[in-house]
């Protein structure tokens, strides 16, 4: 039954015998720009909302004025308690099918594509912000970085179970190449780039 | 699908291209997708040193892949995944089929994995009495359709908004006659979400596996691999083995690239990397070599295997554009499937390399550098010693080979071929004349370029003497 070994065999013998060096990177990724400007022009770019805050209060105040509080609203910062619930991280993950909104924050953010990078302890569970129907997004704007390339220097071996970066609302254009928002997971995303 | 008879690429295009309007609407929507790639592709100042980067990064671990199997396979086991080993496709689909009937689940959620496709995973389940349900939106069209993915990452790039419309009527029961993509597309999340809630087992592919660390990156723009895989007890991941690449930072170069080539955005908007199983659920990884050992094996093929599968050859491929994925007869169609498809069955898809025109496009999109027209070329010498080409075919290059390799017989060969098509058109300019099938025969110079060429050099010469 062992394939293993067969398959190993015959990819040393098939393999170059010239090893390739690995290439540089620190080469990459020096490219300059505004950051804050390019991560909003980007997030925009997919159908994302970029929205600037100072602080808390106003994250809250702008979940009142724009979402419908009677509907389930799931976070997991103990700061957003008085609009959502927090009581929610260790129920079946298919008890959050009726999720309007999952506000959670995210490591940093990537200028270049506006991608916010999320691992399952900040995320409460890992569907999270995949079965709500909308997701809303915490960032400091000071831990916004160019490109991919200090992404992965700031990810490092950072240990996590699992971790994706989040670039704008799900989206598909499968159908003629009409982009149409929300496919299967959130149907907007807000950025609340914060001070 | 395996055991029908394949139509050559030539015939399936010329069916393809009977309805000029479709195909002319093919072409303008491929090279759509094919100029936001050029414009994403522009904007980033670093791309040329990107794509050289990642290029070296793939002939590292092409000459290493060996040790970094072993290395991944290691640190997904610490990590709690279990690695499964699938020599061809058959075990593939056995070691598949196994893990769910351990779990004795009938029922399965797939995210879009072209491996699944190149093993024909949903046919072998289905025979064992287990349904597969493809959830990226356009996988989910072409199967409801019965179809194939046309292409690899746009899988219902050949259909209309009004073919869709008319399956989801069928399949759905949405509006008849209303071709709304929102709408159309809001249907299928409905009808899909009840799919996700329920599934006991997930099954996705894998973009990227890091040999340092053992965990693999999924790319989605829908989110419906962490859906599936989020929501259930057990992951299944499938992949071939050339998706290894050495260091987590390398991701950061191919994830750069991979949506900009594939369909200009900037990034997919999710780029998940899976590590670990949740608490108390299962996670698999199938590794298959199906093929892939024999093309590392092959010198002037193996570079195929840095594909990272972003489709960009095939948006820009005249020939791709004009006769439709499906004329490939290959899980993997355009420029890269006529590569590796030899690879898996020679005589079943010989006239695949002879798909092209090989004018380089291909080549010069591709994110890892892959020497695309240059393979194709080498694949059509191959298949022609090999005797796999047809007949008429196999003379005509054979001849052309000697015709090539002898400048007297060249000359001659000029020479007549010259005066045959001023004085008795007739000759060339007919059905046995495959070249005449879809062209006008061009005018008939009244030199050669080699005659016009001695003689000008010589008057140049006497003209620059004089001065
Ligand atoms: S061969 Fe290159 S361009 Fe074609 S799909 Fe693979 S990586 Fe993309």
């Amino acid at each position: 039954m062992s394939s293993k070994g067969e398959i190993l065999k015959r990819i040393k013998l098939n393999q170059p015998d010239l090893v390739s060096e690995l290439p540089n990177l620190n080469l990459l990724g020096s490219e300059q720009f505004d950051v804050l400007e390019t991560y909003k022009t980007v997030l925009k770019g997919i159908g994302g909302d970029p929205v600037e805050v100072a602080n808390y209060d106003e994250i809250i105040n702008y979940i009142k004025s724009n979402y419908n509080l009677e509907k389930r609203l799931i976070t997991t910062l103990p700061e957003l308690s008085e609009i959502a619930s927090l009581d929610w991280k260790t129920v079946d993950p298919h008890s959050l099918q009726d999720v309007e909104l999952t506000v959670i924050k995210a490591h940093f953010g990537v200028a270049e594509n506006s991608g916010l990078w999320v691992t399952d302890d900040i995320l409460g569970q890992r569907v999270a912000p995949f079965i709500a129907q909308y997701l809303a997004i915490i960032v400091h704007k000071k831990d916004l970085v160019p490109t991919m390339q200090q992404a992965y220097q700031r990810i490092g071996n950072m240990e996590y179970g699992f971790g994706t970066f989040i670039a704008g609302p799900s989206k598909t254009a499968d159908i003629e190449q009409s982009l149409v928002l929300g496919a299967h997971g959130a149907r907007g995303l807000i950025v609340f780039l914060l001070d | 699908m395996s055991s029908e008879k394949t139509i050559p690429h030539s015939e399936a295009a010329a069916k393809f291209n009977k309805d000029v309007e479709r195909v002319n609407w093919h072409d303008e929507t491929l090279w759509f997708v094919r100029a936001k790639r050029d414009k994403s592709a522009h904007q980033i100042e670093d791309w040329e040193l990107l794509r050289e980067t990642a290029s070296q990064i793939k002939f590292n671990v092409l000459s290493n892949i060996h040790d970094y199997l072993v290395e991944f396979e290691a640190n997904a086991q610490r990590n709690g995944i279990i690695v499964h080993w699938a020599a061809d496709a058959k075990e593939h689909n056995e070691i598949v089929h196994s893990i769910m009937a351990k779990h004795d689940v009938k029922q399965m959620v797939k995210s879009k994995s072209m491996l699944t496709e190149e093993c024909h995973l949903n046919d072998y389940l289905a025979e064992k009495g287990i349904e597969v349900i493809d959830s990226d939106l356009g996988e989910y069209i072409v199967q409801l359709r019965k179809e194939p993915p046309s292409h690899i990452v746009l899988p219902a790039i050949h259909l209309k908004k009004e073919d869709v419309s008319e399956t989801f009527h069928e399949h759905l029961g949405t509006e008849k006659g209303n071709f709304n993509p929102q709408y159309l597309t809001e249907s299928a999340r409905q009808s899909l979400r009840n799919t996700f809630l329920t599934r006991k087992v997930a099954l996705t592919g894998v973009n990227f596996a890091v040999a340092e660390t053992g965990e693999f990156v999924v790319c989605t723009n829908e989110g419906n691999a962490d859906m599936g895989a989020h929501l259930a007890d057990v992951h299944i991941a499938c992949m071939g083995f050339e998706k290894l690449i050495p260091k987590r930072e390398h991701l950061g170069v191919f994830l750069r690239l991979l949506a900009r080539s594939a369909t200009g955005q900037p990034i997919t908007t999710f780029s998940s990397h899976f590590k670990k199983p949740r608490d108390g659920k299962e996670m698999h990884i199938v590794i298959v070599d199906n093929g892939r050992s024999t093309q590392l094996g092959r010198e002037d093929f193996r570079n195929s295997l840095k594909c990272i599968r972003c489709g960009a050859c095939m948006n820009t491929c005249p020939v791709y554009r004009r006769s439709g994925g499906h004329s490939y007869h290959n899980a993997v169609a355009g420029p890269i499937g006529s590569i590796l498809a030899p690879n898996l069955d020679m005589s079943k898809n010989a006239d695949l390399p002879f798909a092209s025109t090989l004018c380089g496009s291909c080549t010069n999109v591709c994110p890892v550098k892959i020497d695309i027209h240059d393979q194709l070329y080498k694949w059509r010498q191959v298949l022609v010693k090999e005797g796999h080409t047809p007949k008429a075919k196999t003379i005509a290059m054979k001849t052309m080979a000697t015709v090539l390799a002898n400048p007297t017989v060249f000359n001659i060969a000029g020479k007549s071929g010259r005066f045959v098509m001023k004085n008795i058109p007739g000759m060339v300019n007919n059905k046995m004349n495959k070249w005449y099938d879809q062209r006008e025969m061009p005018d008939v110079p009244e030199e050669s370029f080699r005659e016009w060429y001695k003689k000008n050099s010589r008057e140049s010469k006497a003209k620059r003497d004089e001065q």
